[in-house]
């Protein structure tokens, strides 16, 4: 039985991974695994809590949680591949043309 | 015993997240987040939640790291950062960011682990072996979560529509103009 902090404390190490590859990397394409990382940290902290306080709730939540992270790769990649039609480039310095 | 797996399953998917920001390579960026996902997965079986860790095989490795793979390959950009310049000012102020963040969760769970919330659920790990993940999860997703499965589901088609809308409209446009 292992007990719930650590799976609470391994996702917060996981999200913290996460949020400072989005900040760190120039590459869009690792910005957005990095985003799908951060879900799931989210994602086993939910799962730990159902299992701490033996509700189901949790693991719906997770569902809905997939169900988003699939729209917004599907989304997220189609609109890099305009971009990229656009600029000829991945590195989201590039992407400034709303800047004015 | 499960504790000897929490570990090296977690410690196997901190390294490999850890990999994924340091790889120059996105491919390779890629095949550690894969690592990383079917690590959390084994977590999940941990967790007594089994029909969520094949969920997450499924979707995850199945579906959105294929995709990103893909994305990766067609457009031909592993090395998308021209000159990597790792310990500048301006990295080492998004480090400590991280740094703060992971102290904010880390409080969380500090103040969680001593407070004192009696546990209501019925949901028991016997439960669970009795009836299966599967039917537990289906009999809430069902009943008491239908509204929100629904909306799953109209997300889900507003994201179908979305890309082809992104991806295809200007072929639409070349053909007709061709024509």
């Amino acid at each position: 039985m292992v007990p719930t902090p650590y799976y609470l404390l391994l996702a917060a190490v996981l999200f913290a991974i996460g949020a400072g590859g989005v900040m760190l990397r120039r590459n869009t394409l690792v910005i957005l695994m990095c985003v799908e990382l951060m879900m799931n940290a989210v994602n086993l902290t939910f799962v730990a809590f159902s299992h701490e306080l033996n509700d189901m709730t949790g693991q719906v939540f997770v569902f809905m949680i997939m169900t988003v992270a699939a729209v917004e790769a599907a989304i997220g990649l189609a609109i890099l591949v305009e971009l990229y039609r656009l600029t000829r480039s991945v590195n989201i310095d590039e992407f400034n043309s709303l800047k004015g | 015993m499960e504790i000897y797996l929490f570990f090296l399953f977690g410690g196997i998917a901190v390294v490999g997240a850890l990999a994924m920001v340091f790889n120059k390579n996105a491919v390779h960026s890629a095949l550690f987040l894969l690592l990383t996902l079917v690590m959390i997965a084994g977590l999940y079986v941990l967790l007594n939640a089994q029909f969520i860790a094949v969920a997450q095989i499924m979707v995850y490795a199945g579906a959105i790291v294929v995709l990103i793979l893909f994305v990766v390959m067609l457009l031909g950009a592993e090395l998308g950062e021209s000159i990597p310049r790792w310990l500048t000012l301006r990295n080492s102020v998004m480090v400590l960011l991280a740094l703060v963040f992971l102290t904010v969760s880390g409080t969380a769970v500090y103040d969680w682990l001593y407070s004192t919330q009696p546990i209501t659920g019925t949901v028991t790990d016997e439960v669970i072996a009795r009836q299966g993940s599967v039917q537990l999860v289906g009999e809430s997703l069902f009943t008491q979560f239908l509204l929100p499965f629904e909306l799953a589901s109209i997300l889900l088609l507003v994201g179908i529509i979305g890309v082809v809308v992104l991806g295809g409209w200007r072929l639409v446009q070349h053909r007709q103009r061709g024509e």
